[in-house]
Order: structure tokens, then sequence, then C-alpha cells
């Protein structure tokens, strides 16, 4: 790690101040990816302004079918959270299988869209609920904010501080583990909202996170496994590497979506 | 059998201080003064060095010295050497080509060490070394072992032709041949074994302190073999003599072979402690680990074996590449020749065997011995050919395995082993019976209807361990003699030091040994300690691999107990005016046999030390060392099973149960032997489903990190169920055989035939990912 000078944060408008202070300076949040990239020398910021210590970052909130959940709440808060169970337990589920425990305990939401890994889980939640994306300066919807591989529509100095969605009707999610890093190989948000039927994919697209018009079609009309039998997955844009190719990712896709039309009833 | 003693299940001395984080490894070594060494390594899998400019670094804070190759040369610092000789079949020693600790012409594998970086922290080293700038003309590279071998391949070293290392057999190729043509039938076989990455949690770690006052260099450093490491060092890279050179290899966390050879950083870090006159200290990152560490495994070979019409096996023949990587590594050469080649007849009768092994040279990480160390290899070879010719013949895997087995011993195979006992038939019945093999066709309905593929297999496995004679293994090429050594220390108030030329490094040695010394004479645990891993303190010792500490180390420690007890049965005989012969040890006391005169072991040893009273002519003291030579291998075999579930739709596998039932002969501590099979079929299973090192097409390596290297964690793993069946070695005097990589050797060839089951097609190479099986299923549809 190469040397940098840390901050710790007490209001979103110090993060913001000490962020603009420091032109090479970065947030940190659970630092689940910046401190081990740093640790190998991949990035090298000035300075690190800590979120995590901001308490109007950090909860879950609800209000009727209104969720909002702050951008420094790990993990594991959002995996035991009861009251959002209640209402969307998909979202629970996702967050309980994110990393190991040591991971949930110090990863936020905020963190992992902002970094948007294109084999992170949340990006497929968010995008699969049609979440917002509330920061500093704006809100932004989910299929606006997530652009590509590791980038978002996030300006520089920006910073998540909420997401914010209407509990669906029902959704579901299902994952195919990488069996070195354990990130999604494929994963699979479906979700049944006010708006329409969206499903969305994580793990698999070149492009990162992206929706499969195909199956919400499919599934719009009927929300079941059966409806994606006869839907097909280009392969054409999804990611190769070692451990699966674009074609067994392809079957990922379909397995997974109908896995997770299956958990959410 | 005493509570401690040898057959009880002590729970580990050596464990408190482990888990409560008391250990002591290398990198928590400190010593006044002591600076920090950052490795400038090669970014290319082949190129030439142009020229190296430390100036820029030389000038960065903290730093101390940044020296580079040349001046290791200059100051007479020898090359890395193979220590075991192999001639091609046309009598040509093998090739090798010269390694040197810091590259200075040519660099040959991604991770090749070209500079040392000292600075007063590591940062500081780690930044300077980004500062030296290296001109290289970078060469065409080649990783793959049968790309290698292609004509206008990148040629590696000058010394080695085509990159071939050498062409060896053994058997004889008339005899298979001709069996191979009168056979009622031939199956025929492509085997891969898929490359390793070792993975030891403690990373390397080494601290070179050298001493001006005295001339004297002391080496801090995580091995598995300290003594063979300082006397490499003395002899072959000229850093000190033996006795200005002292080699501490404190608790060490895991080696699995890695750390059994000597590397650039031991040798490199003693040298800059004497150039820089500070103590030098250099801790491996995880990918530096990956990049350097030795490898292992990474065969392919082509196999024919032959059947009468009685389905007996009448031949074997195979066909081996090797990939040895950039550089032979200290024991390279012997792993797919003497401790492969020779494990060809498994547990099997077979007339004829004829094996070729030709290795080659790629720019990759050098590969050496990898827990099984080629005994892996040959058994994967063979019990997955037998599966294929089981399926092929009609027959059940378990029939045809007991219509070859080995019957009657001591059996001489055509590929010099000589098998001095074994009972196959025993773990077999004992796998299938613990496995219930009999209702696996009624759970494969079951899972069927789940939508789900089952799968059983099975693996007899023998392998060769406690090695090895010295004579046998010198004329076989081998630089050193393997023997061990032990010395017993009686303190004059009866406690004991032993010290021993084996090293734990996770094998429980400080139980273990304790239990022997225990048994022995009655004396309770806590009053035994084991001394090992410091070349000032322990006499020369051989260390710790092969599964040898059991038969061979503790076979030591025995004879030196024999004179311990001979000794201390003349000062007692003495003290109780009766015969030497009537004298016996029993629950710490030394009594005369068949009357209730005794004397506590603590007045024998208070005795021998105060010598106011020893037998005429006796010498004070009560102490004894012994060197032990095996005179054979031992032949722990056995039988595994896995029973496997298979998703048609994602291609994944799920161990429903896997059996392991063992001949390890006789058992010291049956809660350590089972701790040494479960790790063994951890890394067994990862091989099999999860493990495998990828370098891409120019020689960088993919698979650098956790993130894209498989290791198994707890859940890939199912409960394992375990038995072992005992028939004694009769080679050493306790009869055991030794249990460390057993796990690793039998369990690859289990689950691969257990998938292949499953999916009813037979081409499956490891690791069986779920992509992998899954492309299998949809391939043979």
């Amino acid at each position: 790690m190469y040397a940098t000078s840390y901050h710790r944060a007490s209001s979103v408008e110090d993060a913001v101040q000490l962020r603009s202070a420091h032109e090479e300076g970065k947030y940190l949040s659970g630092g689940m990816t910046l401190i081990s990239t740093m640790k190998q020398r991949l990035a090298a910021p000035s300075d690190l302004i800590d979120l995590r210590h901001i308490p109007a970052l950090r909860g879950i909130s609800i209000e009727g079918r209104r969720v909002k959940i702050g951008a420094a709440t790990p993990h594991a808060d959002v995996a035991a959270s009861r009251d959002l169970r209640a209402l969307c337990p998909a979202i629970c589920d996702l967050a309980s299988h994110i990393g190991d425990p040591h991971v949930r305990h110090m990863g936020t939401i905020g963190g992992s869209i902002a970094n948007n890994d294109p084999a992170a889980d949340y990006p497929a939640g968010l995008l699969g609920l049609g979440a917002t994306i509330v920061t500093d300066r704006r809100s932004l919807s989910a299929d606006d904010f997530f652009v590509g591989l590791f980038e978002t529509a996030l300006e520089e100095g920006e910073m998540v501080t909420a997401v914010t969605f209407d509990a669906p009707e029902k959704a579901g999610y299902a994952k195919f583990n990488n069996p070195a890093s354990r990130f999604a190989m494929t994963g699979v948000f479906v979700a049944k909202t006010a708006s329409g039927v969206r499903v969305a994919v994580t793990g698999a697209g070149s492009d990162g996170v992206f929706r499969h018009p195909g199956f919400e079609q499919a599934l719009a009309s009927n929300w079941s496994a059966d409806a994606l039998a006869n839907v097909s997955v280009d392969s054409s844009n999804l990611l190769s590497d070692l451990h699966a190719n674009a074609e067994y990712r392809a079957n990922l896709v379909k397995v997974m979506a109908k896995r997770a039309i299956a958990a959410a009833g | 059998m005493g509570v401690e003693g040898i057959g009880a299940r002590v729970t580990r001395k050596e464990d408190k201080r482990f888990l409560t984080g008391k250990g002591r490894y290398t990198d928590d070594m400190t010593v006044p003064g002591m600076k920090y060494a950052y490795f400038v390594r090669s970014p290319h899998a082949h190129a030439k060095i142009v020229n190296i400019d430390v100036s820029a670094a030389k000038s960065m804070p903290g730093v101390i010295d940044v020296l580079d190759g040349r001046q290791l040369q200059a100051d007479g610092i020898g090359n890395l050497i193979c220590g075991w000789m192999i001639h091609s079949k046309d009598g040509s020693p093998m090739k090798m080509g010269a390694w040197r600790p810091l590259a200075v012409d040519t660099v040959r594998y991604v991770g090749d060490a070209i500079a040392i970086v000292v600075a007063d922290s590591s940062g500081e080293a780690r930044d300077a070394a980004e500062a030296v700038v290296i001109d290289y003309e970078v060469l065409p590279a080649v990783a793959d072992v049968a790309a290698a071998m292609q004509a206008g391949a990148p040629q590696i070293h000058p010394e080695a032709p085509g990159n071939l290392i050498y062409d060896w057999q053994i058997g004889d190729p008339d005899a298979a041949d001709r069996a191979i043509a009168a056979a009622a039938h031939v199956t025929e076989i492509d085997i891969v074994n898929n490359r390793l990455s070792p993975n030891p949690m403690e990373p390397r770690a080494t601290l070179g302190i050298y001493d001006s006052a005295e001339d004297h260099y002391t080496c801090y450093t995580t091995s598995q073999n300290p003594h063979v490491a300082r006397l490499v060092m003395s002899a072959f890279y000229n850093v000190a003599p033996e006795n200005k050179l002292r080699v501490i290899a404190p608790d060490v966390g895991g080696g699995f072979g890695s750390k059994i050879y000597i590397y650039p950083e031991e040798i490199v870090c003693l040298w800059a402690s004497k150039k820089t006159n500070v103590p030098v200290k250099w801790t491996s990152d995880r990918t530096e680990a990956f990049l350097t560490d030795a490898h292992g495994r990474d065969h392919i070979s082509k196999v024919k074996m032959a059947f009468d019409a009685d389905h007996r096996i009448t031949a074997l023949k195979v066909d081996t590449i090797a990939n040895l990587g950039a550089y032979m590594s200290l024991f390279s050469s012997a792993v797919p020749t003497y401790l492969y080649a020779t494990l060809l007849s498994g547990q099997y009768a077979i007339p004829a065997i004829h094996a070729n092994v030709r290795t080659v040279y790629t720019n990759t990480v050098p590969v050496d011995a990898y827990r099984g160390a080629g005994r892996p290899e040959a058994t994967y070879l063979l019990e997955r050919t037998m599966e294929t010719a089981a399926r092929e013949l009609g027959l059940s895997p378990a029939e045809l395995r007991r219509k070859n087995f080995i019957r009657s011993f001591p059996y001489q195979t055509p590929v010099i082993m000589n098998y001095d006992a074994g009972n196959y038939e025993a773990s077999l019945d004992a796998a299938m019976q613990a496995a219930d093999w009999s209702g696996f066709a009624t759970r494969r309905s079951e899972a069927q209807a789940r939508g789900k593929k089952r799968g059983i297999g099975m693996s007899c496995y023998i392998e060769a361990c406690g090695i090895a004679p010295s004579a046998a293994v010198g004329s076989l090429g081998a630089g050193v003699g393997l023997w061990e050594s032990a010395e017993v220390r009686v303190n004059a108030v009866g406690t004991i030091e032993v010290l021993t030329g084996s090293h734990s490094h996770g094998q429980g040695h400080e139980t273990t040994f304790a239990q022997l010394v225990a048994s022995r004479l009655g004396v309770p645990i806590e009053s035994i300690n084991i001394v090992h891993g410091d070349t000032d303190k322990v006499q020369m010792g051989m260390g710790t691999y092969g599964s040898r500490s059991g038969a061979v180390g503790m076979s030591a420690i025995v004879k030196a107990l024999d004179k311990v007890e001979a000794k201390a049965k003349k000062i007692a005989a003495h003290l109780m005016e009766a015969d030497e012969s009537d004298i016996v040890i029993e629950n710490g006391e030394l009594k005369i046999a068949g009357t209730d005169k005794t004397l506590p072991w603590f007045q024998v040893a208070l005795a021998a030390y105060t010598a106011h009273n020893l037998p005429s002519g006796m010498e004070p003291g009560l102490k004894e060392t012994a060197f032990y030579d095996p005179s054979n291998f031992t032949f722990p075999a056995g039988c595994y099973i896995a029973e496997v579930e298979v998703d048609p739709e994602t291609g994944e596998t799920d161990i429903i149960q896997f059996v392991a039932a063992d001949d390890f002969g006789n058992i010291i501590n049956p809660l350590i032997v089972e701790g040494q099979v479960h790790g063994g079929l951890a890394q067994g299973i990862g091989q099999a489903l999860l493990e495998g090192v990828h370098y891409d097409e120019n020689g960088q390596l993919l698979t650098a990190s956790f993130m894209d290297y498989a290791m198994p964690r707890a859940d890939d793993l199912p409960s394992f169920k375990l038995s072992h069946q005992n028939t004694p070695c009769p080679s050493n005097p306790l009869g055991i055989k030794g249990c460390g990589e057993a796990g690793a050797i039998g369990s690859p060839p289990a689950l691969i035939n257990a998938i292949t089951d499953a999916i009813g097609t037979n081409r499956l190479t490891m690791p069986a990912t779920s992509m992998k099986v899954w492309q299998a299923m949809h391939a043979a549809h």
C-alpha cells in the first residue's frame, strides 16, 4: 500500500468538503474492494474519507411500502432486518449471501453499488427492484446509475447517500458462485413491481449488470419458471473467463432466472 | 497402552500456542537493527536483461542498498541445483540449465528474482523496487508442456535443446508391447494431471543475519528440513561453511512439499546481510507465493492397459510428459521418475510395465514435490484407467480390482518396488461396506426422481512412504541419504528432551513423538519435550516430507531409546544389586522382574549424573544418539469411495459421501492420523474439483490470487467416513507406514470416477469444475 491520509468524516457535508479539498482523494466505505486494491498498489488515493461514522448514512427506514437504506448500512444489517424481510425478503436473502461474515459486517450497500463490480450482487438487486439511488446532489434511477464495468453515473466527488425503492409484489434472487472468489458468476434478480416485471442479471454481462427484456416479457404474461423455457439467452455479450465461458454463463442466466422465480414464489 | 501412550487419542500439545496466536513463525522474529527486503521480479515470462539501473532506487527514502545478480556472482555465490541426478535412456545425464539466485542475463518466468532492495521498512523497500529500471528484450515464451516440446518452441536453456531435460524409462518396453499385442482387450486413455499451487497458510519468509565479529550467519527460514538447507547452502551456494551457518526453522505454518527446497530468497538475504551489515528479513505476500513457490503435478500421459480373456492385467504402458518449469528445483527430477513410475503397479499384479517419462522446461515457476509427489499422479492415472477398463469390460469396478489384487507378500513389482506387506481386499471391503455400495442403485433412482445425476466411484491406492533406504536412493541418483537422527537426552531429574532431525510444520510431532517416549518409559507426557528445527541444537537430520517422520524419524527415536534404556537398566541393576537382564521398565519405574523391588525413573537419571555409584567403568550421563536408515520404503494402501450428485442444469457436483479406508499399519495417535487424512482429502478434493494453475500463452499467471485460484473450503467438503486397517509394516520397529499424503493421493480418482459415473461420459479432466462437467454432459449428448 502506498502512503495515504485518513480522514473520518462526521457528516455528509464534512465528507463532501473533505473530498473536494483532495483532488486525488477517495471515499472509503466498507473498503472491501478499495483496501485490497490499495494493498496491491493498484490504487493510490492521496486521502481516504471514511464514511462509516456518519450516522445519517446508516440504517434502514420503512414508510408503508417505501424502503430507504442508508449508503453506509452494512450487508449484515440488511440481511438481519425483520421489517425489511417482511416487505422484501429477496433483498435480505441477497445481502445474506454476499461474501463471508467478515465482508457482510464491513461491506456497505453504497460502497457496493458505487464500485459496481460486474459480479457484485447489489447491482442486480437494485436494478431488478427499479430502485432509486440518492446522492449528495440528486436522485438517479438504477437504470441510469449503472453504466458499465466498474462504471456508474456518479460524477467526480459525488457520493451515494441512500437507496430507495417500493417493495415489490414478489421478488427473488438466485446466484451461482464463482468457485474461487464466490462472487456471483451469474446472479439473477426477478421482481414483480407496480411498474411491471423486471429481471436483472449480474456476474455475466461483459458491460456489467443488465436487464433481460426477453425474460421480462415472458414473465409479464406468465409469472412462472416454465415461461422462460423457450426464451433464448444471447451469449454474445456475456463474459468469458477461466471459470465460465459465455456459453456456460448463458445457460446459468436461464437456470438462475428460473430458480429466482421459484424463490420469489 | 496408557492414556498418553501409543494408540491414545492425545490432543496436540502444540495446539495451545497455535490456537492462541502464540506460535513463533519466521516473520515473528525481530532482531536489533533488522531491515526489510523486497525483491525486484521479472514481469515477463522470458526476456533478456539488457540493463539494470538502480541509481534512482538507491536514493529513495529509507533505502540501504539495492543489489543485483552480478554482485552476487562476483561474490562467488553459486547457482541453485537439483539434487537428484536422472539419466536419460540413452545414458546421458539430465540437462540442467543454470538457475542464478538473482537473474543476470535472462529471466525465464514471471517472478524470476532480479534484484533485492534493503530498506528501513517493507513499504520503502517496495517503493524503491518500483524505481529500479530494467530494460528487457522480451523473448517468445511457452508455458504449456506439450507446446514446449514442439519444433520451433522458444528455447529456454542453452543446455537443454528442444527444452528436453531427460527422456527416461523404467520397465521392459518389449515385454509390455508383446503383451499388448497379444491382449484380449486393451484400454487406452489420455490422462491430464492438473498443475497445483501449494498454498500453505504461512507464506515463505526468511531472516538473514550476518555477524561480522564472528564471521557467522544465522538464517531463520520457513523450511521443512533446516539441516538440508544448511548443507545445500554451504556445499553448493558457498554462502558459508556449515560451522559458520546456523539455520533455524521455527514454527512453520504448513509446507506440503513447497518448503523442502532452497529458494533464491534465503541465499540472497544472507548474502545481502553481509553486504549491508544489517539483518535482512523478507516475507512473501500471497501473490508472490503463487508466482514463486514451487508448483506441483502438471503431467500429461498416454496410457495403454492390456487384459487377457480372464480380465487379468497383462501389461501397462505409459508415456508421460512432465512440466518442470523454468528451472530444476531441488528434487524436481525425482518426482516424475522414482516417486511416480515406481508406483505404477498400484495394488495389482501386472507382469509387464513400461513407462517413458520426458521432462521439459517451460516459462513457468519450477515444479517440484507437492503433497504426494508423483504418487498422486501414478494413482490417478492407474485408477482412472482401471475404472475405464471396468466400464469397457462390463465389470463392476470392485470385481476388476479384486481379480487383479496382489495377494502374496513380499511382492516384487516390475518397477523396482518390493511391497513388504498389504491386505488390499480388507480396505476395499471396509470401504464398500461403509459406503453401502450395494444400496447405491436405490439411491441413484431416488436422486433421478429429484432430477439429480448420482454417481459412485472408487480408488485403490498404494504409495511408498518412509523415504528412504539411503543406499537404494543413492544408486538411483539421490544426492543425499534419507535416514533420520534422534537424540534422547534424559535430564538429571528424569525429564526428557528428544532432539529430532524431523521437522514439524503441522504434523503434530510434539505430541506423537512424546507419546512414543511416554509409552516406552511410562513417564508423564508433560515431562517430555520435542526439540527440532535448529541446526545449532539438533544433530544433522534430514527433515520432514514423503510421510517419513513416523516411519523413519520415530524409528530413530526408538533406536536412541533402546540405548538409553539399556544404560538405565545397567545402572538400576547395579543399584539394586540385580542382574541387568532381570530389570524391566514399567510405569516410570525400573523394577526387578517378579519382585516388588523398584527404583523410580528419576532416581536412576539422578544416579547417572551424580555418578557417585555407577557400574565400574561406566561414563556418567544418560543421553544417547541414534541414526536410523530404513531398509525399505513403507507401503500404505487403501480404498476410497466417493458418491456424488451432479446437478444436470449447472454441472455442479455435490459430494454426498466420502469414505476412506486406509491401512497405515500401527497407529500412534488416531486423532492426529484422522487429521492428516482429513487435510489430505481436502487437498485431493481440491485438486479434483477446484484447483488449477493457469498461465496464458505468454506465460502470465492468471491464477495469482485466491480470487481466481479456487481453494477448497469447509463447505466444499462432506463429513468424511474413515476407517483403518492395520497391517503392520515389517521393516521398521514400530510397524508404522506413514499417513500424511494418502488423502491427497487416493481421493482425486475416486471423485472423477464418481462424477463420470454420474454423467455417463468418461471425458472429463481435473479440476472438474461445474462448467467442465456441464460441457462434458452436453458434448456427450
